[in-house]
């Protein structure tokens, strides 16, 4: 059955770009374009941008453009030709209004996800150049509220939900107690030096989510191994910064994460599901640091229980019945190559798996990553009406459940499931590791 | 720094608890430590539903009430032993076993003066937070703290906090500055967008941490005033401990370098500088620094070492004349040591914190290899390969290096000639 079309308001106001633009000098715009376009880039975007011959053939790898209609304003190309080109192109008589424009274009309406990438026949990367229009906004100070609000986060805390320190470790015993139920001698211990992993998660967890850190408890208790997590800062491996264009925090942070496994001397960082989370731990935030790869060898959560599954240490006891789709996310599949993994782990897991279409480095991107979803509710309807090919791609399968390994994703994902009625429920692989995987026998 | 002198030099082995009776005796045993001196380990011990004590050489606390949770054990550098435990929701700093009198919502951050005769924690009652010294709170306290410190001496503590209240997504109230540091709860006279990591002068009198001004302009404040020059980024300052004057890691046009009291302090730039330090003793500055992307290493005054490592540097020290420096270096996810430029030939699964003998002449550190731990000398590994050991000890006069291990389950205390490595 074919899914309506939203319509949305194409107007949105919101509070951080309009004061953004307010208080923004052309001084201060002049000295943000140098220190990007003749600081920060050079060979890389100069190639792309002249290499790009508008031929078009990105149009049809957009989610938004296919969610509306065909609105050609919203193909890659158009959306590089309604940002990135009006400021090399208009350079020295740029102004707040035409900032706020942009901005409104690179934070919400490309998500980063790079399936564009694929469709380009000379492999532009439209994401780098989005991502050098919200360096530029947020040196000029006009980005959206919210997502601005979380980068404020991540700089005070080092973590994306204003997560006190005490907070932190107070959520940890919590659910170290309330496993203790389950397996009586469940541990999430802190602080061990020299443990074989150290598991990060995202601010969310902590603070919305705090069953999956009970169901990573159960897990790594129940597969014997040894592991911590950080009490101190560090613990957040998410990143808005990095979206926001802040590259100052995003390292900031990143550098706070990765102190926090070498303080530890632990061998292997392991990551909750996150994909935007994986793209700064793994790509971006170490790289601007200095570092050629994660200078602790780290790795997602899809390839942790893939891991477990074939070595034996976690076992199914019995597969879980209703039948599943698999959401693969940007970040972890176009950035990674999981993909073939994550199909292990779900058909180890799951009895009746449907692939959605297409798939795996061809997948539709939610919707939500690159930012977007934290830009907030000014922008949600928009963000809905311009994933309808998603929404329509995960009802075609008629599974009952989607599971999207990635937090983004997965609120996205629910956003688009309510709004178009598509009715399925979300779920995490944590969530279906530990409702199907042998358990301890309690004594 | 602690007086080593009258640790027992003499013994050569002693087995100290045997942990294997211990787990039989609880429900569980959490991971263990070992006492500076190595005369004792102790560990948090599950007693019953909810139930914890502290056991310390196969004997239990004797405390009044089981703690309801018990975490960050740890050994002071005088010896004594700390843990932070709750009981009805009440939290207090217990050290060896005597719970101290304040009580607190919740405790963290445990951290030491350098002779371990201060005790520092984070703390938060109703939702307000300080730190408390000694079981001293602050008089003053704030609705957020981060980033919290202590000087070697224990005299003083300080921290990042928040002055002014923000509601929910105030980004351009934000923008103008609602943090600062606190030297004894009390803040400086400004504000700034963030502050973080800071550092006191050797005598505690003076703080210096990073700032930032803005959402794009990075600089250092002193005891509240900021230089004058802005930065692209910077990371976490410290004192000369001769001349007070304040050296960090600053980024410029053309790359990352080091700036003292607010002047370039060196010509060459790196693509990344941290971790610096002074030796007090031959007035070397180093910083562990990346030549290019992933290329780090050590720079001394300025200067690379021709050797670089593709994962990182850690855990640089100098050698107590100042005259050498040594380091972590990983490749390929295998730690080694490296020492002036030149790298052991072992590669290991983890290694810890090089430590220098007195007179320089040897460096020992702890190692993690194929699952087993270890002490490597100069090098060279110990002839045993344990479940456990702590980071090796020399003594007074470098002859003898502590070895803290655990065998089988069971904890050993020995005294070994350097020259039997």
């Amino acid at each position: 059955m074919a899914l309506p079309y939203i319509e949305y308001e194409k107007n949105i106001i919101d509070e951080g770009l309009e004061t953004g633009m307010k208080n923004l000098t052309q001084e201060r715009i002049d000295k943000a374009l140098a220190k990007v376009l003749d600081g920060e880039t050079g060979a890389k975007l100069k190639a792309y941008v002249d290499t790009c011959v508008h031929c078009g053939l990105c149009s049809d790898a957009c989610h938004m453009y296919l969610s509306t209609k065909r609105d050609p304003t919203l193909t890659p190309a158009g959306k590089v030709k309604r940002s990135l080109s009006v400021l090399l192109e208009n350079r020295g008589n740029i102004t707040p209004e035409i900032i706020k424009k942009v901005s409104i274009v690179a934070s919400t309406e490309c998500n980063l996800c790079k399936r564009c990438v694929h469709y380009c026949p000379f492999g532009i990367d439209i994401a780098y150049m989005m991502s050098v229009v919200r360096r530029i906004c947020h040196l000029c100070g006009v980005t959206p509220l919210y997502i601005q609000d979380t980068a404020h986060s991540h700089a005070v805390t080092q973590n994306q939900m204003w997560v006190k320190e005490d907070e932190w470790i107070d959520t940890l015993q919590w659910q170290e107690e309330d496993a203790r139920e389950e397996i009586p001698d469940c541990r999430i211990p802190l602080d061990k030096e020299g443990a074989d992993f150290m598991y990060s998660v995202i601010g969310p967890e902590p603070k919305f989510l705090a069953q999956l850190l009970y169901q990573t408890a159960i897990i790594f208790n129940t597969a014997g191994l040894n592991w911590t997590m950080p009490s101190c800062p560090g613990w957040d491996n998410s990143d808005m910064a990095m979206f926001t264009g802040d590259s100052e925090i995003m390292g900031r942070n990143k550098r706070f994460h990765y102190e926090a496994a070498q303080r530890l001397k632990v061998k292997r960082i392991v990551m909750g599901e996150c994909g935007h989370a994986f793209r700064s731990v793994w790509d971006m935030g170490n790289r601007w640091l200095g570092w050629g790869m994660p200078p602790v060898p780290m790795v997602h959560a899809i390839e942790f229980y893939y891991d477990l599954l074939k070595s034996g240490k976690i076992k199914v006891k019995e597969k879980y019945k209703k039948s599943v789709t698999l959401h693969d996310p940007c970040n972890t599949i176009r950035g990674m190559g999981l993909h073939e993994k994550a199909r292990y782990v779900v058909n180890e897991l799951c009895e009746n798996f449907i692939e959605m279409h297409p798939n795996r480095e061809h997948n539709y991107c939610c919707n939500a990553g690159g930012g977007v979803i934290n830009c907030g509710p000014p922008f949600k309807k928009k963000r809905v009406a311009t994933n309808r090919i998603k929404a329509q791609q995960i009802a075609d399968t008629g599974a009952e459940i989607l599971i999207t390994p990635c937090h983004n994703c997965h609120s996205g994902m629910e956003d688009i499931i309510g709004d178009y009625g598509v009715g399925m429920h979300v779920k995490f692989i944590n969530d279906i590791m530990y409702e199907v995987m042998e358990k301890p026998e309690i004594e | 720094m602690t007086d080593k002198t009258n640790w027992d030099w003499e013994t050569k082995e002693k087995q100290i608890s045997d942990l294997n009776e211990w787990k039989s005796s609880y429900n569980w045993v959490e991971e263990p430590y070992a006492s500076p001196d190595g005369e004792k380990i102790a560990a948090i011990v599950n007693t019953d539903d909810m139930e914890f004590n502290v056991c310390e050489n196969s004997k239990a606390w004797e405390i009044e009430e089981p703690f309801e949770k018990a975490y960050s054990l740890r050994y002071s550098p005088d010896g004594r032993l700390i843990v932070l435990a709750a009981a009805d929701d009440e939290w207090k700093t217990v050290v060896d076993g005597k719970p101290w009198e304040t009580i607190f919502d919740f405790l963290w951050d445990l951290r030491f003066s350098k002779d371990g005769k201060a005790i520092a924690v984070a703390t938060q009652t109703d939702g307000e937070y300080c730190m408390a010294v000694n079981d001293v709170p602050w008089k003053d306290s704030y609705s957020f703290i981060t980033c919290m410190t202590l000087s070697d001496d224990g005299k003083n503590s300080g921290s990042v906090v928040q002055t002014i209240n923000l509601g929910q997504a105030e980004v351009f109230k934000f923008q103008k500055g609602a943090f600062s540091a606190a030297v004894n709860g009390v803040p400086w006279d400004t504000n700034f967008v963030n502050v973080w990591n800071m550092a006191f002068n050797a005598d505690g009198s003076k703080l210096a941490a990073e700032v930032r001004l803005n959402l794009y302009d990075y600089t250092i404040a002193v005891d509240g005033k900021a230089w004058n020059s802005i930065y692209g980024c910077v990371w976490e300052p410290i004192f000369h401990p001769n001349t007070n004057s304040v050296i960090a890691p600053v980024k410029v046009k053309d790359g990352w370098t080091l700036a003292q009291d607010d002047n370039i302090l060196w010509d060459s730039r790196f693509a990344q500088v941290w971790h610096q330090m002074v030796s007090r003793q031959s007035d070397k500055i180093a910083a562990i620094a990346a030549t290019s992307y992933g290329k780090w290493t050590v720079a001394v005054d300025g200067k690379p070492w021709d050797i670089t490592f593709g994962d990182m540097v850690t855990d640089a020290v100098f050698s107590p004349d100042g005259t050498q420096i040594a380091c972590i270096g990983t490749d390929s996810g295998k730690y080694t040591i490296c020492n002036d430029g030149k790298a052991w030939d072992i590669k290991c699964d983890m290694v810890w914190k090089p430590v220098f003998s007195p007179d320089g002449s040897k460096i020992a550190a702890k190692i993690d290899k194929n699952g087993k731990r270890t002490i490597a000398v100069n090098g060279k590994l110990w002839n045993k390969m344990c479940d456990e050991v702590w980071e090796p000890v020399f003594s007074p006069d470098g002859s003898k290096i502590l070895c803290r291990s655990v065998e089988d389950g069971k904890y050993y205390r020995r005294v070994i000639p350097v020259s039997e490595f």
